[in-house]
């Protein structure tokens, strides 16, 4: 064929296209095989490499959102549940006091109202020694003016201590008497 | 037309003697410019892919996504989208066919080279061979010899007398319909393309060498000539697609269990 060729390429005769050359040929399978070598075996799994990673970046990427999610409403559940529990611990010590606090006033109401007891009672006993003890010293003073005034009086000398006590005496029972 | 036209010594349309370029060193047949474009589009794609892949970064350079994009339209849309889930095995194969033939064809219409080499038609046939063989390596692996055959010579749910007519079609189909098919539509694509360039850009030279009336219409040849080149840069782009795309659906019909 090539010869052939040559020769007509000599001549300058016209081919049909549609017949092959060998050397053409021969330089197409090598030309390709020789790209198809570099190509596949250079080429292809750098990209292919490229294309690989690109998609783990991409899915590791949405992965780590998901799970920042994820940790997100796992915080907010937290907070949400230990604000609950802060306004039932709230609630429970605004309880307590309420009763603690009515307790102690109550506490301080009997308190007040026992000492007021008391004082009234130490007070009232007070007065009723010093009723006494005035009585006694009225009585007495009033047993001495009475024998003088009598005495002044009657003009008899009512110095006999006994009988002076004796009279005195029955005069303030007759005047208990007479009340 | 054009002898009837020229001033002197007349013009000569393109043939396809314009398609038979003599070997540059004396008269080795493997030192012709189809060649050298070949070889040298190996070293182009080699360099621009093993650069551009170099890094693999996980956000990529410009470089890298221009050479990823290429590598991604191959991989998914062609591969992924028509062979199914066991792609991965065929990825090297196609993309190799896709920038080999995308840059040759490419070199149609790249200044100074500007020829494209599929308009040979020695390298389609290299190409539809190597197609070919895969195809049907897959298909006898994945269904066995026998199995295979007997698919392609009597396709099941057919009535018997049918098989008189629809035998010889299917096996025409695929031993020498596809193979052919894949080579000559690439070849005629470029071979017809380049053609036409050369038709409007030589004739337009001619017509400017030729009276003044003719000078006045060559700027309109050479415009159309403009006009064919981004013309034939999308058939280019076009045909390397669709060869590919037919490689990844022969596969695909290899690989799929019968219907």
């Amino acid at each position: 064929m090539s010869l052939n060729t040559l020769n007509n390429w000599a001549a300058g005769e016209e081919l049909n296209p549609l017949v092959p050359h060998t050397a053409e040929l021969i330089v197409g399978f090598v030309a390709f095989t020789l790209l198809f070598l570099v190509l596949r075996s250079k080429v292809v799994p750098m990209f292919e490499k490229a294309f690989a990673e690109r998609t783990e970046a991409i899915q590791g990427g949405m992965e780590k959102a998901e799970r920042a999610q994820l940790e997100a409403e796992r915080a907010l559940t937290q907070y949400t549940t230990q604000l609950n529990e802060a306004r039932g611990e709230a609630q429970k010590i605004r309880e307590d006091a309420r009763v603690q606090g009515a307790a102690i006033i109550e506490d301080l109401r009997s308190k007040a109202a026992e000492e007021a007891a008391r004082i009234t009672a130490s007070a009232t006993a007070a007065i009723e020694a010093e009723r006494q003890q005035a009585l006694t010293s009225l009585r007495n003073e009033v047993g001495a003016l009475a024998t003088e005034l009598a005495g002044k009086i009657v003009g008899e000398a009512l110095d006999d201590q006994v009988r002076q006590s004796r009279i005195v005496d029955r005069f303030i029972a007759d005047l208990e008497k007479s009340k | 037309m054009g002898a009837y036209l020229a001033s002197e010594d007349g013009f000569k349309p393109p043939s396809t003697a314009d398609f038979n370029l003599p070997p540059v060193f004396g008269d080795n047949p493997f030192t012709t410019k189809p060649i050298f474009l070949a070889f040298f589009s190996v070293i182009l794609i080699s360099v621009f892919f093993i650069l551009s892949s170099r890094k693999a970064a996980i956000v990529p350079s410009k470089f890298q996504f221009a050479g990823e994009s290429i590598y991604g339209f191959v991989r998914n849309d062609l591969a992924r989208d028509v062979i199914g889930h066991e792609f991965m095995r065929f990825v090297p194969y196609l993309f190799t066919l896709f920038t080999f033939i995308l840059t040759n064809n490419l070199f149609g219409i790249i200044p100074f080279l500007q020829f494209p080499t599929m308009s040979r038609v020695s390298f389609p046939y290299v190409l539809a061979l190597f197609t070919f063989v895969i195809f049907h390596y897959v298909a006898i692996k994945h269904k066995g010899l026998i199995a295979y055959l007997k698919e392609i010579m009597f396709m099941p749910g057919v009535p018997k007398p049918v098989y008189i007519l629809l035998t010889p079609i299917e096996v025409a189909t695929y031993f020498l319909v596809r193979p052919l098919t894949l080579s000559l539509r690439l070849f005629a694509n470029m071979f017809a393309g380049h053609l036409l360039l050369l038709v409007f850009i030589l004739g337009g030279e001619h017509l400017l060498s030729g009276a003044i009336g003719l000078k006045i219409v060559s700027p309109f040849a050479f415009a159309f000539g403009i006009a064919l080149t981004f013309f034939e840069f999308m058939v280019q782009c076009l045909q390397a697609y669709i060869f590919t795309l037919l490689t990844a659906l022969y596969i695909a019909g290899a690989l799929a269990d019968e219907h």
